[in-house]
């Protein structure tokens, strides 16, 4: 009973050419079984062309409360977005 | 439902801090793992997520039963496939309690050991081939009434198995209407079966909804952190006014004599089930109870040596790869 196998997280690409996209998590003794399992358990309809497993202890995380001091700088850099600056509409499309 | 009488936990927290928990759930925000939350909130997700994902578990006992005697190659590759399925939300569902703080060893043990529940309709019994086509276009059926609005329930990774688990729910209700469909249309034997059927598993399908609900005291709190989206009667009213056009199409009675359409409710009049009968089976008097609770604990011991022996490899694998490097 206290022989739990760990958790991992599963990360699936879903088609050629899209990045991996978390879908979910599993136990499994190693990073084999894992995989093995994510099959099983995540692409039985079609559902993914590549899996990456990891260890879900290995992963970190920014915590909620950093909330405001992580994204806050870039709110007020408006002038990072194409939408800032008026382009006359004699110059084309740009 | 999968989930039935889940009561809500008192929370005794700052309410400066509950407002603004509550604000969020108000605002359509989803609560994440690692947000802040009430005691109650969390202990209330373990214990409904957690008898949900027990109920996939033990909800594959009645339909494993049929797999080796299905009537046709076809019907048992679908079944095996539908039955895996249930597995996988059961996976699902685990993993969103475990991100709770709740191991899923020890949960496993809450279900082994009785302390905590799985839904009522599977301690009935599945009797012949045409239980296992009633089972899918019914039970399934009442699972999707519930999981459909679940889906946007507050607790974030709630709301992603939710949404996994009914994309592929709609097979299994299909397969079972499927089955039951032969069968209502096959020779009077067969219909026979199926009537029988739908007269045996109706009732208890109405029970997953849970108590009426006048008896039904814990839903206020539980409907406000969005954990629970609908009343019990409501929903139960959506699965009859559902399900008896799909019955009449098949030729067959719903075993109620004071079924009928009300013209001013828009809605069909019926009677609730046997409510003692459903706390009876709820306190472990079922037909099958003790027989779902042996196997589950005869599946969890038995597979001990394999769980040990895998873990034991890796780390002999992993110890060997370190001693190379
Ligand atoms: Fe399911
Ligand atoms: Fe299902």
């Amino acid at each position: 009973m206290k022989n739990e196998w760990p958790l991992w997280e599963i990360f699936i690409r879903g088609q050629h050419g899209m990045s991996h996209r978390h879908v979910g998590s599993l136990h499994a003794p190693d990073a084999e079984m894992a995989i093995k399992n994510a099959r099983d358990v995540y692409t039985r309809r079609n559902e993914g062309v590549s899996i990456w497993v990891v260890e879900a202890n290995n992963i970190s995380a920014s915590s909620p409360s950093d909330k405001g001091p992580l994204y806050e700088p870039s709110e007020s850099k408006v002038y990072r977005h194409p939408t800032f600056f008026d382009i006359p509409d004699e110059v084309g499309a740009m | 439902m999968y989930a039935q009488m889940i009561k809500s936990e008192a929370t005794q927290d700052d309410p400066e801090k509950l407002a603004a928990f509550q604000a969020r759930i108000d605002a359509g925000e989803k609560i994440e793992p690692k947000d802040w939350m009430p005691e109650g909130y969390r202990k209330t997700l373990i214990r409904q997520i957690g008898q949900h994902a027990h109920s996939e578990i033990v909800g594959q006992l009645p339909e494993g039963n049929w797999i080796t005697r299905a009537p046709t190659l076809e019907r048992k590759a679908i079944l095996l496939a539908k039955v895996q399925d249930e597995a996988g939300h059961g996976l699902y569902l685990y993993c969103a309690a475990e991100t709770l703080g709740v191991s899923r060893d020890e949960i496993t043990e809450m279900l082994l050991d009785g302390r905590m529940k799985y839904s009522s309709i599977f301690n009935y019994p599945t009797l012949n081939w045409a239980d296992i086509g009633a089972v899918g276009w019914l039970v399934d059926g009442a699972a999707i009434m519930n999981q459909v609005p679940l889906q946007r329930t507050s607790f974030g990774p709630y709301s992603r198995a939710m949404i996994r688990i009914c994309k592929e729910e709609s097979f299994h209700q299909r397969q079972g209407y499927d089955a039951i469909r032969k069968m209502a249309e096959g020779t009077p034997a067969q219909k026979k079966m199926a009537q029988d059927a739908l007269n045996r598993l109706w009732y208890p399908s109405l029970m997953m909804f849970g108590p009426s609900d006048k008896d039904s005291v814990h839903s206020a709190q539980s409907m406000a952190w969005k954990i629970k989206m609908n009343t019990n009667d409501e929903l139960r009213q959506k699965f009859v006014d559902q399900t008896v056009p799909q019955a009449e199409y098949l030729g067959l009675t719903v075993p109620d004599p004071d079924l009928k359409w009300n013209e001013e409710r828009g809605h069909y009049d019926y009677s609730d089930p046997d409510w003692s009968e459903f706390f009876d089976v709820i306190k472990g008097n079922g037909p099958c109870n003790v027989d779902r609770l042996a196997a589950r604990n005869k599946a969890w011991d038995d597979g001990e040596w394999v769980r040990d022996g895998l873990l034991a490899h890796a780390k002999k694998k992993a110890a060997r790869k370190v001693a190379a490097e």
